[in-house]
């Protein structure tokens, strides 16, 4: 099977400040990538790139045409204004059917289906009618991922997901992305403070600081010497 | 009373003028409110107080000049909110005081602080001309179909920026498209609404409508019928009582946000109370 992105040498950078220096990554469908680094290594302009907001400033990136026609589904870091936004489950679910190719004013039967079968597959129907800022953290970020399913079904992108769970949400997280990857195939990219979990879920891990110090399977994540130092340190 | 109120030709502009502008800005003021852009609505004001100082005293047609100038104040502060690196509640504040004092400046040069500066400040029911009168319906057409038409982009751009960006939708376009509505609207209900008072039709029926509605669709629609009820509400007491519309209309506002927060509250407790029973 082809890769769905291909970054050789890429840098990613704004105006005169290079975020993202000499990257190679290669991300097959099926994988389970997560990205690690300290903060400001450069993950979240990585994600953007990857994203298709930023354009590399060097190197080559390469998206395969089937994921660049299904799109990618994004579950990007929550802000402070959507934890009180008055919206329905089935409102911000509905909102991910949304594509810039369509450009009907009212969503159509078809995007309907697709928003009720995401619920459905995310155990929320029963939901869909409570408000968004009324649900708990584990059950808004099941909300997020349903409505980033209904934009496709090869790819997820999650920017720091975990963020404010309780511990047992965030069991039920990994458990969850765990069952869409293996389950469903889904190809989840994920960027995560949480290294030690991370090692035991993920099947490839890149490690950033900027450059790359560490990018190959999970299980040689740990005695590699960046691993070794980011989890004594 | 109210067909006496309707013999006046000047209070029936006023009152379709004013429905006409106050459904606008609740509709963007949902938006606004929501995206933390409150202030940007407060901001607009003070600089289209300034420039309609300067046109006046400079013997221009006020919108003229003041639609083209707050235009762009609304793109500059919408730019100023989006980099993160310049404060943008100071860079509103600063913007919003200086744009006050240059119109006082040039009026005092000029005229002199009349009654018209009073008036702007606070608002004149004689304000709407049928110019503006014809702009309004003009602005509301085109708001009305935006809410209508691109309801579920408005949505997504006000819920999740990012997300909204990475499936494609042109999020710059719809935040330009209601910074530059907001402005319009903004200078058509100043000269009624009083400088110092116009934001208020943004931001509360926003606000008071969120107390209760728990669904983005039930906000927009609540916003709107809200601002156009209260409305009416202040310029009837407003004739009544000879207070100033602006303020009424104000008072109106603030008194059914009360009320709404009172019944959300009572709300609340009984809903708890029926958990407690199961």
């Amino acid at each position: 099977m082809k890769p769905f992105i291909v970054c050789e040498h890429v840098d990613f950078g704004y105006e005169n400040q290079d975020a993202v220096i000499d990257l190679n990554l290669t991300i097959d469908p099926g994988d389970y990538l997560c990205i690690v680094g300290a903060n400001g290594s450069g993950k979240s302009t990585l994600i953007k790139g990857l994203l298709g907001l930023l354009a590399p400033t060097a190197g080559t990136l390469a998206v395969a045409e089937e994921l660049r026609r299904g799109g990618i589904g994004y579950l990007p870091q929550q802000t402070a204004a959507q934890r009180d936004f008055p919206a329905t489950v089935r409102e911000v679910v509905l909102s991910g059917t949304l594509n810039s190719r369509k450009n009907r004013p009212f969503y159509s039967r078809a995007e309907k289906n697709l928003a009720e079968q995401g619920m459905e597959r995310l155990g929320i129907t029963k939901l869909q009618n409570r408000c968004y800022r009324e649900l708990s953290g584990g059950q808004q970020q099941r909300v997020l991922i349903a409505r980033a399913l209904c934009a496709t079904e090869q790819m997820l992108i999650l920017d720091e997901p975990i963020t404010g769970l309780d511990p047992s949400a965030i069991q039920e997280f990994y458990r969850l992305i765990r069952k869409l990857n293996q389950e469903d195939r889904i190809t989840i990219v994920m960027v995560s403070h949480d290294i030690r979990s991370v090692i035991s879920q993920a099947g490839k891990i890149l490690h950033l600081q900027q450059r790359t110090l560490f990018f190959g399977p999970a299980a040689d994540y740990a005695a590699s010497e960046a691993g070794k130092g980011f989890l004594e340190g | 009373m109210i067909q006496e109120m309707l013999s006046y030709p000047f209070l029936v502009r006023a009152l379709l003028g004013g429905v006409l502008v106050s459904l606008c800005a609740a509709l963007l003021g949902v938006s606004l409110v929501l995206k933390r852009y409150s202030m940007i609505g407060d901001g607009l004001s003070h600089v289209s107080f300034g420039a309609l100082s300067i046109a006046v005293a400079v013997g221009w047609q006020p919108l003229a000049l003041s639609i083209p100038v707050v235009t762009v104040a609304a793109f500059l502060l919408l730019r100023l909110t989006e980099n993160s690196r310049i404060k943008s509640d100071a860079a509103i504040a600063m913007i919003s005081a200086s744009s006050l004092a240059a119109g006082i400046v040039v009026t005092s040069l000029t005229t002199g602080m009349t009654t018209d500066v009073s008036s702007y400040m606070f608002g004149s029911i004689l304000a709407m001309s049928r110019q503006d009168v014809l702009l309004s319906i003009l602005l509301s057409g085109v708001v009305l179909s935006l809410f209508v038409f691109c309801y579920n982009k408005i949505f997504a751009v006000t819920f999740d920026e990012n997300f909204a960006k990475a499936t494609g939708v042109r999020v710059g376009f719809y935040n330009t498209l209601i910074a530059v509505l907001t402005a319009v609207t903004i200078v058509l209900g100043m000269r009624m609404m009083g400088a110092m008072l116009i934001s208020s039709l943004v931001i509360f029926p926003a606000l008071t409508a969120m107390r209760i509605f728990k669904s983005f669709c039930g906000v927009v629609i609540c916003s709107g019928i809200l601002s156009v009820l209260c409305f009416c509400t202040g310029i009837v007491l407003s004739y009544q009582l000879s207070t100033p519309a602006g303020a009424s209309v104000v008072m109106v506002n603030l008194g059914v946000y009360l009320l709404f927060t009172l019944a959300s509250r009572l709300g609340v407790r009984q809903y708890k109370g029926k958990d407690m029973e199961v």
